[in-house]
């Protein structure tokens, strides 16, 4: 419905012809779409999170077998807020917990990856579908990633001393009446628009001079089919990124559509939100950068292994 | 009355410590406010998402930036 009336305004009313036209439609109609699913879906995870903090998350994983930690804390990074700035006293908080090393990457790889920015942004461009296989694939990796580094045995790596606890947490759901819930995950999804709805804006602007002005075949020769490095260089490009992931993903929208493929995409966008330089900097103040080089690693070459699968699939 | 911020230099760290001052002077409460950065400490308090909230020795809240009437409130109760 939005479509045809967004196609009507700028044909009919305004009156814009061929390119100019196709781009403005474009560019009116996909930000208002994705301003509006930012602001559902934001609100909608946030209204859920306001059951579950970091602290019953850590109490809920104290003493769990690996397997249960492994995929407990990929799915708790779903439901999670993260931010980069808390991931020290996360990651110490853990491990003073006796959580093991490995089960506190599972969930320092998911948490960020599930956030609800690119979730939403997702689910605005692409659809349902790849949003699912986005959080599917995310969680494999993540519990995959945890497990191999758990296996390394690199608890020697951490560079400060924790004295662990040895008490059963006390894990309690955050009690709230539903007007503070719902009070809550307004404000937050209003912070959260506050900053990024410029981003979506500029993103999906170059999106649409791309989507009218740049040639298929250009794009499709370089991360289509034509570039069988397309999945490396997307994963290398998407580290940098993580604070602009609401700029970036219109952009490989437009590409997809232009013949980039889905699983060069799907890698670009997981590296986005999952390798962040900045989380790298400031895990450095408690890890050695040798864990740090290998917790990457991991990660890199489990998200170009799923780019690859399903370019090769699909 | 103590009320400690605890945060390690995060932008939302400093942004409830400012809210936190606000409302202990909207509140016409006396009441000492410290900003704590020592990891240990707030390990101490066994906080896992910064920035928290303690007052009188009691964790009130977590991971999150309150508004000023939501800080007055707990510092009312």
């Amino acid at each position: 419905m939005w479509y045809e009336l967004s196609k009507e305004f700028i044909y009919n009313t305004i009156g814009l012809e061929g390119k100019l036209a196709d781009a403005s439609h474009f560019f009116i109609y996909d930000t208002v779409k994705i301003w509006f699913l930012l602001l559902s879906i934001i609100f909608a995870v946030s209204f859920l999170r306001t059951w579950v903090n970091t602290e019953y998350v850590r109490a809920h994983l104290q003493g769990k077998s690996a397997l249960y930690g492994h995929v407990g804390a990929s799915l708790f990074g779903i439901i999670t807020p993260f931010c980069s700035c808390s991931a020290i006293p996360l990651f110490l908080g853990f491990i003073q917990a006796r959580i093991p090393i490995g089960v506190t990457f599972s969930y320092l790889i998911s948490a960020p990856m599930n956030n609800e920015i690119a979730i939403a942004m997702l689910f605005g461009l692409f659809g349902f579908k790849v949003t699912v296989m986005y959080i599917g694939f995310g969680l494999l990796v993540s519990i995959l990633g945890g497990y191999f580094i758990g296996k390394m045995g690199m608890e020697k790596e951490i560079l400060m001393d924790v004295k662990p606890i040895n008490a059963k947490l006390e894990a309690d759901l955050v009690r709230f009446s539903m007007k503070e819930r719902a009070k809550e995950a307004w404000d937050y999804t209003y912070d959260i628009f506050k900053k990024i709805y410029l981003y979506v804006l500029i993103g999906v602007g170059v999106g649409a001079w791309i989507h009218g002005y740049i040639p298929t075949d250009l794009i499709a020769r370089y991360t289509g089919e034509g570039n069988p490095f397309a999945v490396i260089i997307a994963v290398i490009m998407g580290i940098p990124m993580y604070s602009n992931a609401a700029g970036v993903m219109p952009l490989v929208e437009v590409l997809t559509s232009k013949g980039m493929l889905l699983g060069t995409a799907l890698s670009f966008m997981m590296a986005v939100t999952a390798l962040s330089l900045p989380e790298a900097l400031i895990l450095k103040k408690i890890i050695s950068l040798k864990l740090i080089g290998i917790f990457f690693g991991i990660v890199g070459s489990g998200i170009i292994a799923i780019g690859y699968l399903f370019n090769a699939i699909l | 009355m103590k009320i400690e911020v605890l945060g390690t230099g995060c932008a939302k760290c400093a942004a409830l410590e400012n809210v936190v001052k606000e409302a202990v002077a909207k509140s016409g409460k006396f009441a000492q406010i410290e900003k704590v950065d020592d990891m240990m400490t707030i390990m101490e308090y066994q906080v896992v998402s910064t920035p928290g909230l303690v007052i009188d020795g009691k964790v009130v809240s977590t991971g999150k930036v309150l508004s000023v009437d939501d800080v007055v409130a707990l510092i009312n109760d």
